[in-house]
This record gives C-alpha cells, structure tokens and sequence, in this order.
C-alpha cells in the first residue's frame, strides 16, 4: 500500500488551490448571471404567439438539457475557429456553461409562471394593462417566489459543473490540481482536496439556499 | 469533405463509440439503481449505525462533482490499492454519483406512500420486510419514476466525461476525429446528435412505456 498523506505537500499546495478556488467561483458566478437572463428570454420567447418562434426555442431547449455540458463545451470552444472566430478558453467556456444553465433556468421560469393564477392574468386584460407592464409588474414578481428553490439548486449545480471547464484549458480548481499532480507526480492531495474544497463551497450554499427559500416564503406570506 | 463523406469515413468510429456509451450508461444504470435503494432505505432506517453512512455517502457524492470523483477513482484509489481498469472506473463513477441523487428520489417516494397503506400492513401484522417489498415499494416505484427518467438523461450526459480517462466512447471518438481531421463542426456536431437521438428516442420513451406498465400493473391505468 502506498497510501502516504503528506501534510506538508497539502499546505504548500494549498495557497495555489484557493487561489484557482477563486477562478471557479469567478466562473460559475459569470456562467450563473448569463443563465439568469438568457433564461428568462428563453423562457419569455416560448410565451410569444408566434408559433415558429415557440416550437424553434423549445427544441433548442430540449436539445441543450439532453446533450453533455463536456460536449457543448467542446463544440463552442473547437467550432468557432473552423469559421475564424478565435474564442479564449475563458468566452468558450462561459459562453458554453452560460447557455447549458439558461436552457435549465428557462424550466424553472416556465413553471414558475405557469404557477401564477389565471385570475391575475385576466384581472390585468380587465383594467387594459399593456403586456409589458403585465410580466413586470404583475406576473414575474409572482413567479419569482415560487422559482426561487430551483434557482438557488441550479447555482449550486453550475459549480459543480465548473471543472469540465478544465478540459478547454481554463485555470480553475480542477485544472489546478491536475497541473501540480503532473509536477510533483502526486495526486492523492490535490485531487482529494479539490474534492473537501467543494464540499466546504458546495454544502453550506446549498443549506443558505434552503434557508433563503424559507424565509421568501415567509416574506411572500406562504 | 461533404457532411456525406465524413459520415461514410468516420462513421464506423461513432458507431463503436455509441456502442461503448450504450454499454457505459447500461452498466451505469444498474450500479446507480442498486446505490439509490441501499442509500436510499439505510437514511430512512431507524437505527443511526445505518442511517449516517447513507448520509454521508449521499452528501459527499452530491456535494462534489462528478468529474472530481472520475479522477479521485481513478487516479487516486489505486493509492489505496484498489485499482480499476478504465472502463469499470468510469460506469462505477458515473453511476456512484447518479446513485446518490436516486437515493433522494427513493427516500421522497417511499415517504410519500399514503400511511394508511404502511397501517393496513401493519393491521395484517406483515413483516417490515414483507411491507416494504409487496406493499410500499411497488407504489414508490409508480411514484419515483418519472423523475428517475430525468435521472438517467442526467446520467448518460454523465457518461461523457469518462472519455476523459480514455474510455473511448462516442464522446472520445469524436476528439479524436476532431484531432485528426479538424472538423470540429462535424465531428462534434454529429456526436451532439447522437446524444440527442439516444436521450429523446430512446431512454425517454422507454422510461414512458415503463411508467405505463408499472401504473398497470397497480391498476391504476
């Protein structure tokens, strides 16, 4: 058995790992914000009359949530150039994460305002309300509450996503651990490490998720 | 090079990439089915020695990612003397990491069965064995199977990463074709397809048909 923890290898490592720790936040907190309104727009779009528009987006949509982030992340990043766009690591792999999560959060929308009474629908068609001041004012702030849960679990989600960003050659936490295993030919402590690093990132978010989600019920008078 | 001829030259490789995902998620499934029950009944055991492994067991497998376990089994198990070849590695990853979020959908099912049903099998002094195989599970299985069928799309995208421990899946046929040929486009976009095909027209499907027959089987169709 050559099992060996080495404590000392662990401390040296660690400033680097914290250090691409903060890439990986830094990722998922990008992917995270374009998931959030390229999911509502995604979502928005499936609610237009125009049928062509509905039916072409829920196929995408379909289409994003059945394929493998790991291969959409390939596609962004290895197409662009065939057609002379160069895209960084970084932009292919945001612009990959960005849109697996919106076609997620573009479900979690359409629930959401499935979830919102037809009566408020048509109390809005009473007192002539124009459409746009229906979702806004009246319609996405319902929908909102009752998203909440699923939002919060699909951040969680994108974190734990990140490390297939290492395949494209964005220097997050995995792609870290991998480097300093190959120079030191020593993976026990970089790779368990990653793995008690997103453990400590990973369960407290997702209790704070839960505990937000209580306490918006309470505010919202659920 | 026509999307025709690409097909014709390297369609070969993709078959026997999608063959080996096919197998992968097979493999897969039945380890993830056979973790989701064991976790998913020891967190609901009334005996802590039981119930704490299951929850640490599913906390840790859901509170990382799938691909830092790939590599932890792969690269760091054989450290501890266990050591996989390629293949086993990764269905077992794969399917130790899906197991952990069935487990949850089997412990939900399972709680969800109406009590009378626990007390009318009670009241007939069933064993608790008895109870929960003739009684409680058929009906949590009714309950739990439409979001298993989310499950193992979730699972057979899963499936992809373990070309990155050179499984050679669809997904490694198509790097290597892009590797060789640089027709990203295709080979990645053809790969894309499969997945897709595979998901919607099959593991969808099945899932529906199998939702049918088991509300049949209850009486419930």
């Amino acid at each position: 058995m050559r099992f060996d923890w080495n404590w000392a290898f662990t401390f040296e490592i660690l400033p680097r790992l914290l250090a691409a720790t903060l890439n990986t936040l830094a990722a998922a907190g990008i992917g995270y914000v374009i998931a959030i309104f390229l999911g509502l727009a995604l979502a928005l779009a499936q609610r237009t009359p125009w049928g062509m528009l509905t039916f072409v987006v829920r196929e995408f949509v379909e289409f994003i949530r059945s394929t493998p982030l790991v291969l959409q992340i390939f596609f962004v990043f290895y197409v662009g150039p065939q057609f002379g766009i160069r895209l960084s690591p970084w932009t292919a792999g945001m612009i990959a994460i960005g849109l697996h999560y919106s076609a997620y959060l573009s479900e979690v929308y359409r629930a959401g305002i499935d979830s919102v009474p037809k009566g408020q629908w048509e109390a809005c068609r009473a007192i002539n309300m124009s459409t746009r001041d229906t979702y806004l004012r009246i319609v996405i702030p319902q929908a909102l509450p009752p998203s909440i849960a699923g939002l919060g679990n699909y951040l969680v989600g994108i974190f734990k996503d990140t490390p297939m960003l290492s395949v494209i050659g964005v220097a997050e936490l995995m792609h870290t651990a991998n480097a300093i295993g190959a120079e030191h030919y020593r993976f026990l402590e970089p790779l368990t490490m990653v793995g008690v690093i997103f453990l400590a990132i990973s369960l407290p978010a997702a209790g704070l998720v839960r505990l937000f989600e209580g306490w918006m019920r309470r505010k919202m008078g659920m | 090079m026509s999307i025709w001829d690409f097909v014709v030259a390297y369609g070969p490789r993709i078959a026997d990439g999608t063959l080996v995902t096919i197998a992968q998620f097979l493999l897969a499934t039945l380890v993830a089915i056979a973790v989701a029950l064991v976790m998913g009944l020891g967190k609901l055991s009334g005996n802590w020695l039981i119930r704490t492994p299951a929850v640490v067991y599913i906390e840790i497998f859901r509170g990382t990612s799938l691909l830092v376990q790939l590599y932890w089994i792969f690269f760091v198990l054989p450290l501890f003397g266990i050591t996989l070849d390629k293949f086993t590695a990764g269905f077992l990853s794969v399917g130790l990491n899906i197991g952990a979020y069935g487990a949850e959908l089997v412990r939900g099912a399972i709680q969800s069965v109406p009590k009378g049903q626990w007390e009318a099998a009670y009241a007939l002094s069933m064993s608790p064995a008895k109870r929960m195989r003739r009684i409680i599970l058929p009906q949590a299985l009714a309950i739990m199977l439409p979001p298993w069928g989310n499950l193992l799309i979730e699972l057979l995208k899963g499936t992809a990463l373990v070309s990155l421990i050179a499984v050679a899946d669809l997904m490694f046929q198509a790097r290597q074709i892009n590797a060789s040929t640089f027709l990203s486009a295709q080979a990645f976009g053809i790969a894309l397809l499969v997945y897709y095909v595979l998901a919607r027209f099959l593991v969808t499907p099945f899932m529906r048909w199998l939702e049918r027959v088991v509300a049949r089987r209850l009486g419930r169709a």
